[in-house]
């Protein structure tokens, strides 16, 4: 048989709408997916076919190229992130009792949250420098590259169902306060204090294609790289290691690891099993 | 046609799972040729127990599984509590941490879907014991790229629901009791 009439497995040509998919998004509205893991990336994408009721990733797009207003639907299949206020708590407890001590040495504070999405993880470290007394040192900058992201984050407001999970983690986490002390419940709505954002600048950051913006004491990025592929995961980590401070520290995904990196001689091992790093002096 | 040869091994499970997995794993030999790649349902906060329980009894190097890492031959992976599982077109294994899928985080529908992806018809897929319906779509999707397709016994499982579901999205699936799996495991990827 002419081989290029030979039958391939239909996933097979998914994959090339795949890649044609994320081309077009790329050279259309420049949100590079290209570098991400391809297997999430994937079930990504064929939830949003589904939703969209359409018969394939080609029609997919057909679709998000010629309507721009389809766009921030479809970055919320690729971009979505379910977390939780203080998940991991233990990996709270350690930046408390661990990491907190030698930043209280410095007068003045940036914090980096990279790849904030609602921003539960904004209001938990928000949260934890003002039980610490750092807060009022400090500057948080929350980045994300959807910009209903970014509003959901700024607004802080979540589903009463979820206060639960957060309060058990808070308190676990060595919560000095409690969570109630910092919203008001509305209508099945938490409403965060917006003190608590007072020193947080919300801001639309790609890891991919943006650069350094400022010298850091902290970065948080937790489980945003496990969506990149080795060589994004390597410049996400080059940018990390460019913006830290000397002896800054960083923290990533409890499942996520430097040791791949072509930078990992950059950082030192600090709370090595919640994943916090030091930067090394250079 | 002379079938495949088998190249990777993927088994979900649920309630019980654990019991079964003990039954299964030890009986395997250390020189398995397959990567074998294990979602089992468990507590979120009761992370990560599993690898250190079964690595104790196996012959079988057993691990939990970590992301970008390469599978290799005879070594078995847990799936992270509270991660997806994923493997990529490569054979490196992914994490995620996207929401959950049939209520489930690992689940194991995305385990074997993005395996039968992998490995075509080279994958070998067995659900075991469970009262849940998770891994019925990722068994069909293991069938439909022309793998083998393995299912316990729903009648003598500890919980029927699982490969109950199992066996009507995949009626072609072979079906056999706990005690007769691990003799046709170590029947696998022989030439």
């Amino acid at each position: 048989m002419d081989a290029a009439l030979s039958p391939v497995a239909p996933h097979e040509v998914e994959d090339i709408e795949i890649q044609l998919l994320l081309e077009a998004l790329f050279q259309r509205y420049h949100y590079d997916f290209r570098h991400y893991a391809r297997a999430s990336i994937k079930r990504r994408l064929l939830q949003a076919r589904t939703h969209f009721g359409l018969p394939s990733l080609t029609a997919l797009q057909e679709r998000v190229l010629h309507d721009p207003e389809m766009l921030p639907q479809l970055l919320g299949f690729l971009t979505v992130q379910v977390s939780e206020m203080f998940r991991d708590p233990a990996y709270f407890r350690a930046l408390r009792e661990q990491v907190l001590p030698h930043l209280r040495t410095y007068p003045s504070l940036k914090v980096w949250i990279a790849g904030c999405s609602a921003g539960e993880e904004v209001y938990s470290l928000a949260i934890l420098f003002r039980e610490e007394g750092l807060f009022d040192r400090t500057m948080f900058y929350a980045t994300d590259i959807n910009p209903d992201a970014l509003r959901a984050a700024e607004a802080g407001v979540y589903s009463l169902d979820r206060i639960r999970k957060f309060t058990e983690n808070h308190q676990k986490s060595g919560g000095r306060t409690s969570l109630s002390d910092y919203y008001t419940a509305d209508y099945g709505r938490a409403v965060f204090d917006k003190s608590l954002r007072a020193n947080v600048v919300f801001s639309d950051h790609s890891l991919v294609s943006d650069a350094v913006f400022g010298e850091m004491q902290l970065i948080s990025c937790r489980n945003v790289m496990i969506y990149f592929d080795r060589p994004l995961q390597d410049r996400a980590v080059g940018l990390f290691k460019d913006s830290l401070a000397r002896n800054g520290f960083l923290g990533i995904g409890s499942k996520e690891s430097l040791r791949f990196s072509r930078h990992a001689g950059a950082f030192a091992d600090f709370v090595p099993e919640e994943k916090i790093y030091r930067r090394r002096e250079p | 046609m002379t079938p495949d040869p088998a190249r990777a091994l993927v088994i979900g499970a649920s309630a019980g799972g654990v019991q079964a997995l003990l039954a299964i794993l030890p009986e395997l030999p250390a020189d398995f040729p397959l990567p074998v790649l294990i979602v089992l349902h468990v507590p979120a906060d009761r992370s990560n127990v599993l690898a250190p329980l079964f690595a104790s009894k196996c012959a079988l190097t057993v691990k939990e599984a970590e992301d970008k890492e390469p599978t290799q031959p005879g070594v078995v992976y847990f799936a992270p509590s509270d991660y997806h599982l994923l493997v990529e077109a490569d054979g490196a294994l992914a994490l995620s941490s996207d929401e959950l899928v049939n209520y489930s985080r690992p689940s194991i529908d995305v385990l074997f879907e993005s395996a039968a992806d992998a490995y075509g018809a080279g994958l070998v897929g067995l659900v075991l014991t469970g009262a849940n319906e998770d891994g019925a779509a990722g068994l069909k999707a293991v069938a439909a790229a022309g793998g083998l397709t393995f299912v316990e016994d729903p009648a003598s499982a500890y919980a029927r629901p699982m490969p109950e579901a199992a066996l009507r999205a995949c009626p072609a699936a072979q079906v056999m009791s706990l005690a007769r799996i691990p003799e046709v495991l170590k029947g696998l990827g022989q030439a």
